[in-house]
């Protein structure tokens, strides 16, 4: 995917979203049971390769999630939690909404990939409300999902469009879940969260750690 | 429910178990002011719009729905809604495209909103089927959503206490069904449809395909006619892509 954001030319290039999601998806392993968010995290399951078998759930009931049908041969009956119609792989699996919420709460999910507004140091995550007094707020399954599965990792910018930090010493969103993330990928890096707080694993070519501190309100540690 | 009839052909009174009605009217029958329906389907699929249609005809009023979503455009729970007939929602995901009566009645202060997380909306259902009055859920912990509810530390994790949501009604679509209400559900149209029929006292069940008793695997049914009360044949094909 074209990367189309604005850089500076001196300045080391952003990832685009299908390259964020591309970087997260080289770091998931055969075998494991995932769950995708919607948005960017929608489109890792385009970077992993049939040939290598991961599971994808989607929590109205769908395990084994396979590429997304040609136009045309959509089926009517099948959809992900997005609402968009998906294909099943051999191997896959209906539930109903119960059990496949036991699948996500009772912590039997190798790994959720959420979007968020914003991610503390201690890894408390907020991605589903921009206010206190949110005139209509909507959940799904955010909640569910931070709070249950083995691991969350958090795809997301690494500033708003106006150049404010998200990856912050608090978050001032109403928050999903406390202390749930282990790991950030943004546009400009890849982050753990540890009991230091964010450390930096992975950064794209040609950006300085100063250069990335700049940009996150966090204090950014490099790994011991 | 067991229909008491005159068998023609053996001329005396017999009184197998029949839950299928013959109209929508027989289906919708005794539905009271102030119920609360659990209403199935996720998105467009799976979700019994003909028994919505009815519910509407019908007339009762005052409800409370439990659905995940919240309606869209100006058909089916939207239409119910903006007709006053919903007191208070109770959802995961309310806000959805097209989804402009609820935004339009819950910012006028016309319509009461619970936003509930949607694996506890999902486990409040299977409790109240379950006989469990309620449980404790590390989900929501520390949120606005757990705000005021009892918590507690197990295991070493904080936790939420959640009570059972039971139905008077629930309305569930399923693709086939035989006589005694064994159902099966079509794809990813199962979601919440099985938990629901669970969890009411009054399970109205619309269904593509009506059955011959036995005709079921019965290793396939996924909800036993036990959790059904009644079956109505809506034969409506797919819905729209």
């Amino acid at each position: 995917m074209p990367d189309t954001q604005k850089a500076d030319p001196t300045e080391a290039k952003p990832l685009g979203r299908g390259a964020m999601a591309a970087r997260v998806a080289a770091d998931i392993p055969e075998g494991w049971c995932v769950n995708l968010g919607i948005g960017i995290p929608t489109l890792v399951a385009d970077h992993v390769p049939v040939e290598r078998e991961v599971i994808f759930h989607s929590e109205n009931g769908v395990l084994g999630m396979g590429p997304a049908p040609a136009k045309g041969h959509e089926n009517p009956w099948l959809i992900n939690a997005g609402k968009q119609h998906v294909t099943l792989r051999p191997g896959g699996s209906f539930t109903h909404h119960a059990d496949s919420f036991a699948i996500i709460r009772g912590g039997h999910l190798d790994l959720c990939v959420l979007g968020a507004f914003e991610v503390a140091e201690n890894g408390d995550v907020a991605n589903w409300a921009t206010s206190e007094n949110d005139t209509a707020p909507a959940v799904g399954g955010a909640m569910d999902l931070a709070a249950g599965a083995k691991r969350l990792w958090v795809v997301m910018e690494h500033t708003t469009k106006d150049g404010r930090p998200r990856l912050v010493q608090r978050c001032s969103y109403p928050l999903t879940a406390l202390g749930a993330a282990s790991r950030v990928y943004t546009n400009l890096a890849v982050l753990d969260i540890t009991p230091r707080g964010f450390v930096v694993r992975d950064m794209i070519p040609g950006l300085s750690l100063e250069a990335l501190q700049a940009r996150t309100e966090a204090r950014l540690h490099l790994p011991a | 429910m067991a229909n008491g009839f005159v068998d023609r052909e053996r001329g005396g009174w017999t009184s197998m178990i029949d839950k299928t009605v013959r109209s929508m009217a027989e289906a919708m029958a005794g539905i009271a002011d102030g119920s609360t329906i659990l209403l199935g389907g996720f998105g467009a699929v799976g979700q019994p719009n003909a028994l919505l249609d009815g519910l509407i005809e019908q007339g009762a009023t005052d409800l409370t729905v439990v659905a995940n979503n919240a309606g869209t455009g100006h058909v089916g729970l939207a239409r119910l809604m903006e007709l006053g007939r919903v007191r208070r929602i109770i959802c995961s995901y309310p806000r959805s495209v097209g989804s402009v009566v609820f935004e339009e009645m819950f910012r006028a202060g016309k319509l009461e909103l619970e936003l509930v997380p949607q694996g506890t909306l999902a486990e409040r259902m299977r409790a109240a089927g379950a006989g469990i009055p309620a449980f404790f859920t590390p989900t929501a912990y520390g949120t606005k959503l757990a705000a005021g509810k009892e918590t507690r530390e197990i295991n070493g994790r904080h936790c939420v206490l959640e009570h059972a949501l039971p139905g008077d009604v629930a309305l569930v679509e399923a693709w086939e069904a035989d006589r005694w209400g064994n159902l099966t559900y079509r794809l990813s149209g199962r979601n919440f449809n099985p938990v629901m029929a669970m969890a009411a006292k009054l399970t109205i069940v619309q269904t593509q395909h009506i059955v011959e008793l036995g005709a079921l695997d019965p290793q396939c049914v996924v909800t036993p006619g036990i959790f059904v009360n009644r079956v109505l044949h809506v034969p409506y094909g797919d819905p729209p892509l």
